[in-house]
């Protein structure tokens, strides 16, 4: 067998979902965000993520795709056990995208209810994957340690999308919200913080497995990057979210690499924590492996199609870049 | 048995991808729609059919919309309602569903953001590419996953191993037998639902007096294309049957309400099937026309249910969703071909053509659903044709779970609809802007008259 082809495809589905929480990541936070905007900071709250939000989301149909593709035994025994998670945050995806064009299409009576929905909508999707999450890595057992972990991450990937949004919003927003959008970073970076760092405590006490991986020595010693990265990259965004100055110097842009940096560097925690099983103690890749001929004739088409969607979505965050004007479709 | 969990992942499942099958039927219609307008836009500076891009462009995008967020819960449903399947059958399942991910999700949801937003940050060129790699997304989505499912009612191309498919051939995996009917027939249903979805509500605006020109334009594209595709449907339905016939004679035994094998088969237009005489009551029939249809001779023989006993789908809901369909199918040839006549006479606005054309607009709707029913109920109680049984993978999850998320998807959808069809309806009644334009104009410009009323005359 083709040994290096799961390990192809775990890569990928990992890439998908790191993606996957950066870009939806943003467009979430700033969906729950909605609720605490004015009106005309709504709409360009809405502008700024109007082009992109429908792409973004496709990156999680990737991941689950390839999980679906290459891992299909792990793919039913990960939705099956998580089926009321998976099903609030669909129909919170669900909720989210239909009132982004509900509430600019329909009766102006409306569109306060559906601004609502669309701040309900996104928290509940960010609530439920932060739970899903936390879930698998406790290797979707259902001991009350494992539940008060899920819950803990349930808060605290929220938190991350809000920052994230925050982060988008410095980017793209300019008067009013601009101000908005960095005294709500300076709100969030703090739990945020406190909720990653409790988390990583947490995560070897959850799991001996990961534990094990952790404290040996010479992987203890290989593993200091991630940690040292991830709280330079954490006290440089604090840094420089109170220095006005290169903020309004037109740096904001180096609180969402950050944020792009600790979501690197929890990701790749993880999957050194989690491989090479694809559910913690249950199974391995190579157990739930898909045949070689099916692997192989869908990595064809990742390799020929990955890197024309990477091209191409470059290009439309280039012709959207800027600070987000006001929507229309004239 | 109304609670057994079986029962409950299923009618779930149907209610999911009836959803979802709503949106993506007009979409992919709606976008080759549009892009004509924006062609003909670009040729002849017309700015009547660039405003008919504009209108019709929100309801697309509000169409879009609806069908990607309920394709996302498609994709997770294999896995929590049934994950058997794809540990039975995920090595082909999943590379199938995986092309459709990477060739056609990722291009139609990246460049509708350019086809919607972009205009002032492109140039034309660059939106009309945007556009028209929006269509050919939507269609390749087509493509890929009418293949998996016509595999699924048709499976070649692999081998078992261990109760697990192996692939042995991937061409004939994708190109299975009922792939190009049911590929022809599905592209074609979409067209059809949006042509008459276009013709209906220009055609309530042009009655409701609510349009101009531009309007106008509309309803006669949607007219003359309903006039072409609505008989092609129904020849391409016809093939279709045939190649059910010759793959799973048990479902067009259901179609057709035939229990007995024997030659000479009359076609039944109606009746009562009853599974428990094994018998259809009240029938009305053509002699041997079922016959002549399918074998194209008088005393061809055809199978009936009874050698399927067991084995065979539930008849009577598969009986009838096919009148509903073929029923559906006649009437909107009749009314397509009436309306192309009144065209032609240059009396299109006929109140009663319009009349006809706006209780018609959601037909396509009718059909493509009744049209599902069929294929899938009548694959019954097979999941993957022959090899593969619904019964054998279903997740064990419990009745309660189910039950209630069930009547919340139930809920959600029809909130869902209910505000799709209002929206569309009020986006359908503003007055065209170059109506508004006037009133505007007429109002800036006056004011000595008292009142201002809608010109009779559209622009
Ligand atoms: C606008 C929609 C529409 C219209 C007017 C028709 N159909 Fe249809 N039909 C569909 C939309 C559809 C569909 C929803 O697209 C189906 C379900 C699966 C498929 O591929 O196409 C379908 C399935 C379907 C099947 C099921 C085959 C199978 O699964 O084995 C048959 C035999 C026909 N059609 C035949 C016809 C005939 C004889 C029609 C003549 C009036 C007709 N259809 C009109
Ligand atoms: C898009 C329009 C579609 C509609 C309206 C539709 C409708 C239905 C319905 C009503 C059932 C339940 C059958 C029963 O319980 O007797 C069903 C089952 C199913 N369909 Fe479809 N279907 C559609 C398309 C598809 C496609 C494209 C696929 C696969 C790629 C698919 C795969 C399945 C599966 C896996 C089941 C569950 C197993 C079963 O009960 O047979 N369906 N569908
Ligand atoms: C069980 C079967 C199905 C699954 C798992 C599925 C999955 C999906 C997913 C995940 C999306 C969202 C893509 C995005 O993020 O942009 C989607 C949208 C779409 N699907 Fe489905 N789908 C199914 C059935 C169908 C059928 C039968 C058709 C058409 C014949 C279809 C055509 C489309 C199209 C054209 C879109 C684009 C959005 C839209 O047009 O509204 N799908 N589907």
């Amino acid at each position: 067998m083709a040994d290096w082809l799961p390990l192809f495809f775990l890569g990928i589905m990992g890439l998908a979902l790191l993606v996957y929480i950066i870009l939806d990541g943003y467009d979430l936070g700033i969906g729950i965000l909605l609720s605490r905007a004015e009106e005309d900071e709504k709409d360009q709250m809405i502008a700024s993520i109007g082009p992109f939000w429908d792409a973004n989301e496709t990156w999680i149909v990737l991941g689950v795709g390839v999980l679906l593709i290459a891992f299909p035994a792990a793919y039913g025994l990960v939705l099956t056990e998580l089926y009321l998670p998976a099903t609030l945050m669909l129909m919170g995806l669900i909720l989210r995208g239909v009132s982004f064009d509900f509430r600019a299409k329909a009766k102006t009576q409306y569109k306060q209810r559906w601004n609502r929905l669309f701040a309900l909508g996104s928290l509940l999707a960010a609530t439920s994957q932060g739970w899903m999450l936390g879930a698998y890595v406790v290797g979707l057992e259902h001991s009350a340690v494992g539940m008060a972990f899920s819950a803990g991450i349930a808060v605290t990937l929220p938190a991350l999308y809000i920052m994230l949004g925050c982060g988008w919003l410095i980017m793209k927003a300019d008067g009013s919200l601009y101000e908005k959008a960095i005294a709500g970073a300076r709100w969030t970076v703090l739990p945020m913080g406190i909720g990653i760092f409790l988390l990583s405590i947490a995560t070897p006490i959850v799991s001996e497995v990961i534990a094990a991986k952790w404290f040996t020595l010479p992987a203890a010693i290989g593993l200091l990057p991630i940690p040292i990265s991830t709280s330079l990259a954490y006290a440089a965004i604090v840094w420089v979210l109170w220095q006005r100055r290169i903020l309004d110097a037109g740096f904001g842009w180096l609180v969402f690499v950050c944020l792009i940096v600790i979501c690197l560097m929890s990701a790749l925690g993880l999957a050194y924590s989690i491989y090479p099983d694809i559910v913690i103690n249950r199974m391995t890749i190579w157990d739930t492996a898909s045949s070689p001929e099916s692997l192989r004739f869908t990595f064809y088409g990742v390799a020929l199609t990955v890197p024309m969607i990477l091209v191409y979505t470059v290009f439309i965050y280039r012709i959207f870049s800027g600070k987000a004007t006001k929507l229309s479709y004239e | 048995m109304p609670f057994d969990p079986f029962v409950l992942a299923r009618i779930q499942f149907a209610a999911n991808i009836s959803f979802h099958i709503l949106f993506p039927t007009l979409s992919i219609g709606l976008c080759w729609i549009l892009l004509y307008f924006r062609t003909r836009f670009t040729l002849s500076g017309d700015k009547d059919w660039e405003y008919a891009y504009f209108f019709w462009v929100k309801i697309f995008a509000l169409t879009f919309a609806l069908g990607v967020v309920s394709g996302i819960t498609m994709s997770f449903q294999f896995g929590t309602n049934w994950p058997g399947f794809m540990e039975r059958a995920g090595n082909i399942a999943g590379p199938l569903l995986g092309y459709e991910v990477l060739t056609a999700f990722f291009l139609e949801a990246s460049f509708l953001g350019i086809m919607l937003f972009g205009k002032d940050r492109v140039s034309n060129r660059v939106h009309l590419l945007a556009a028209t790699l929006v269509a050919v997304g939507t269609t390749f989505s087509a493509f890929w996953i009418l293949s998996l499912n016509s595999w699924m009612q048709t499976p070649t191309g692999y081998t078992m191993n261990e109760g697990v498919m192996m692939v042995q051939d991937w061409w004939a995996i994708i190109f299975n037998p009922s792939f190009p009917y049911r590929f022809a027939h599905m592209l074609v249903a979409s067209l059809l639902t949006s042509a008459f979805f276009v013709a209906g509500i220009s055609a309530w605006r042009v009655r409701d007096r609510l349009d101009g020109p531009a309007t106008r334009k509309v309803l006669r594209t949607g007219i003359l294309m309903a006039a072409v595709l609505a008989p092609l449907q129904i020849f391409l339905g016809d093939l279709h049957g045939l190649n059910t016939l010759e793959h799973q004679p048990a479902k067009l035994a259901a179609i057709e309400g035939i229990w007995e094998t024997h030659s000479g088969v009359g076609l039944t237009l109606f009746g009562f099937p009853d599974e428990e005489e094994r018998t259809t009551h009240m029938k009305v029939e053509i002699p041997k026309a079922a016959s002549v249809i399918l074998t194209h001779s008088l005393n061809g023989e055809i199978q009936g249910l009874n050698e399927f006993e067991g084995e065979h789908p539930p008849v009577a809901i598969v009986f009838w969703s096919f009148r509903i369909m073929v029923g559906v199918g006649m009437l909107m040839l009749l009314v397509a071909w009436y309306a192309a006549w009144q065209w032609w006479q240059r009396r299109e606005e006929n109140p009663l053509l319009l009349t006809l054309l706006s209780l018609m607009t959601y037909s396509g709707w009718v059909a493509v659903l009744a049209g599902w029913y069929v294929t899938e109920i009548g694959r019954q109680p097979w999941i993957v044709y022959g090899v593969l049984t619904s019964q054998e993978v279903v997740a064990e999850h419990g009745s309660g779970m189910l039950l209630s998320t069930l009547i919340a998807y139930l809920l959600l959808y029809g909130f869902l609809l209910v505000s799709y069809l209002m929206t569309l309806r009020y986006l359908a009644s503003k007055p065209a802007r170059s109506l508004l334009t006037l009133q505007q104009k007429a109002q800036e410009a006056q004011t000595t008259l008292g009142s201002l009323h809608t010109p009779q005359e559209g622009l």
